[in-house]
């Protein structure tokens, strides 16, 4: 099975708040680092790429954010237009359907169809031969994926479509996306963990739906936010003593000492519970002493993705 | 300066939105305990409570009707239980089911849709389903009336404000009378559509394949003699939501982000004129207190040996930078919110997943800013 950024098409998954989006785009960065051509797609409206880059231009259409590296948001009502356009070649006969008031009752009521356009478009960004007229070839497409419970939802789409439409084009494509996306040579995963009692739970349920129900490779899986361990027990035990003799700001930075060292340690065990939980390899991303996120500290963090 | 006391007074539900990861679960339980340990009888609908804290509440097997947690578990946490706290978590497949079962007008429609294919995949799927499920069932324990005060933890998903559209999308979706004249092949349809749309249709059948419409139509169908039940439904729970007796609450991080978010959906519920209370941040970092800085190195070599005061030192500059800027960022909430509260949860040290871990958050949720303030400074963390 090839290296995570060596297969073409990436989901970045996991719970909510665990920074999945910054770690698609260090991904991102990672990946263009090694001069592939990569693009970072977000999906349902997240715009974390065009806020880091200060791109307000991006959406749905690819912007080159940094050297090697794009980012687009994915609109499902466009992409359904783009997909239209694709099967009936014809402009004026697309027009004509999207603007049938039948067709948008349709579109609008049935379940997964927003989904199943948005893994449509994935899927045509990570074609060696994009459908999309004069459109350039990506090595790599990231995506960031929604939160754990939809995500599973989502990926599983395609199957779900494939089952209900038994024959037919839609059949047929939506066994295509499914093949694509559960082929381990091509198609990867990568969970995003916090080392905190819900996220670390979540992660392990979140990797085995993916593997024994949808059938997809999970990579590996990142424990994000992993404080350092600035004091040992030992330091800890002098902090103890000297907390009943410091007042000031003294107390206030002996007390900050002290609970760096519990959460640290607490850290610690959730990230044996990970490892003692889920199979692919975990990898520890540091907490970044930052107030916000910008992209000499994603390039940071890049650089111990990979 | 308002608190949660004053957010909740005089009101009988209360609905803990916010982005994932932001503690809502945990908020809303801590909030549901804090109010039943002051005597009333509180239900929390809950979405998916870590397991430990579960556990920890004596509810192994939370089901989709509220259990009763056993006072008795207070005891060692040193509070008084004087009213009843009860949770349930939401299964959104069963209360679905629920109300499929309550306005089917026959048991033949019932079974229909249960066993449709369609539903049965993509009930859990549906966009904003699970969100308004969850209203769905607040609106249904409310109607019982067996509790003074609800609290409800919204789903997580991405977009906080999902749940404000969903029950317009669920109507949307089932609005199959408009659907079912057009998904009927031949006939009547042609004539009262038109040509326009029997094109569309020709074109449909091209994309999709008639198999997969034949399936849609049926679950259209099956579904379009219950529209005006579900609709009515969901108009009163839209006039739920809308009850002064409702209030909304926003939970939120400390980072630049999630306040962003906050303010935002803030805004939206205000747009909305829905009635918000005020916002929760969890996790802040508070700042130290100012006095005696420039000491502060010399004090520290004072009491430890160099090496260890030196990475103290370093370790309290990372700390106040991380504590500045969820100053500020509170600071920006709290001119958005005026004159609305705004309540910060310390970042604790340990993870919240016990009892008494949770009444810890208690203990900061119904202290006045004063005290809140002196808690932090004292560490009670």
């Amino acid at each position: 099975m090839p290296e995570l950024l060596d297969k073409r098409l990436v989901f970045v998954t996991g719970k909510g708040g665990v920074g999945k989006s910054t770690i698609s785009i260090a991904l991102g960065l990672a990946a263009a680092a090694r001069g592939k051509r990569t693009m970072v797609c977000e999906v349902g409206g997240q715009e974390t790429a065009s806020r880091v880059f200060r791109r307000a231009e991006v959406g749905f259409h690819e912007v080159e954010v940094a050297e090697n590296l794009w980012a687009i948001s994915i609109d499902p009502d466009q992409s359904l237009r783009e997909y239209l356009l694709l099967q009936l070649k014809v402009r004026a006969m697309r027009d004509m359907l999207v603007r049938s008031r039948m067709f948008n009752y349709l579109a609008a009521a049935t379940p997964g169809l927003k989904e199943l356009v948005t893994i449509g478009k994935i899927w045509e960004l990570a074609q060696p031969n994009r459908k999309v007229k004069k459109a350039a070839e990506y090595d790599l497409v990231i995506v960031d994926a929604p939160a754990t419970g939809h995500g599973i939802g989502f990926l599983q789409t395609p199957r779900t479509f494939a089952g209900i439409a038994r024959v037919g084009p839609v059949h047929a494509q939506a066994q295509e996306l499914d093949r694509f996306i559960t082929d381990q040579n091509t198609t990867g995963v990568a969970i995003v963990s916090l080392p905190e009692e819900m996220p670390v739970n979540e992660s392990a349920s979140l990797e085995r739906s993916l593997t024994d129900e949808i059938g997809m490779a999970v990579d590996r899986v990142y424990m994000n936010g992993l404080y350092p361990e600035r004091f040992s027990t030992s330091d800890a035990e002098q902090l103890e003593d000297a907390l009943g003799q410091a007042d000031g700001a003294a107390r206030a930075a002996v007390r900050a000492a002290l609970s760096e060292h519990r959460r640290c340690r607490s850290q610690r065990d959730q990230l044996q519970r990970l490892k003692e939980q889920v199979s692919s390899p975990v990898k520890s991303l540091p907490f970044i002493f930052k107030p916000a996120l910008d992209v000499a500290s994603l390039e940071r963090l890049a650089g111990a993705l990979v | 300066m308002a608190t949660i006391t004053d957010i909740v007074e005089g009101r009988g539900i209360c609905i803990c939105a916010g982005s994932g990861g932001v503690g809502k679960t945990t908020t809303s339980a801590a909030l549901a305990a804090g109010l039943a340990a002051r005597g009333q009888k509180v239900a929390v609908l809950t979405i998916d409570p870590a397991k430990r804290l579960a556990d920890s509440l004596g509810l192994e097997e939370l089901g989709n009707t509220p259990r009763m947690v056993d006072p008795r578990l207070f005891e060692p946490c040193g509070v008084e239980m004087k009213g009843e706290l009860w949770a349930m978590m939401l299964d959104s497949k069963a209360t679905f089911d629920e109300l499929v079962r309550k306005h089917a007008p026959d048991a033949e429609t019932r079974d229909r849709i249960l066993e449709n294919r369609i539903y049965r995949q993509l009930s859990n799927a549906l966009a904003g389903s699970q969100e308004y499920m969850a209203m769905e069932k607040l609106f249904e324990i409310h109607q019982e009336g067996r509790y003074d005060f609800l609290v409800l933890d919204t789903p997580p998903s991405r977009n906080a404000l999902d749940f404000l559209d969903a029950p317009k999308r669920l109507t949307q979706f089932i609005e199959g009378r408009g659907m079912q004249m057009f998904m009927k092949p031949t006939g009547f349809a042609t004539k009262v559509v038109g040509r326009g749309s029997s094109m569309a249709m020709g074109m449909l059948k091209r994309i999709t394949g008639l198999d997969l419409l034949s399936d849609l139509s049926e679950f259209f169908q099956a579904f379009s003699g219950m529209v005006d039940g579900f609709r009515e439904r969901a108009r009163r729970v839209s006039e739920l939501l809308a009850d002064p007796a409702t209030t909304f609450v926003v939970v939120c991080g400390p980072q630049g982000e999630p306040i962003t978010e906050a303010v935002y959906f803030h805004r939206k519920l205000v747009e909305a004129q829905l009635p918000v209370g005020g916002v929760i941040v969890n996790k802040v970092h508070y700042e130290a207190d100012e006095e005696a800085e420039g000491e502060i190195e010399s004090d520290l070599h004072e009491l430890l040996d160099d090496d260890l005061a030196e990475r103290v030192a370093r370790n309290f500059d990372d700390y106040q930078a991380l504590a500045e800027r969820d100053a500020r960022n509170v600071e920006h909430l709290q001119r958005e919110l005026q004159p609305k509260a705004v309540i910060r949860v310390p970042y604790l040290d340990e993870d919240v997943h016990d009892l008494e871990a949770l009444l810890k958050i208690d203990r900061y949720l119904f202290a006045s800013e004063e005290q809140r303030e002196e808690l932090a400074a004292r560490g009670a963390a």
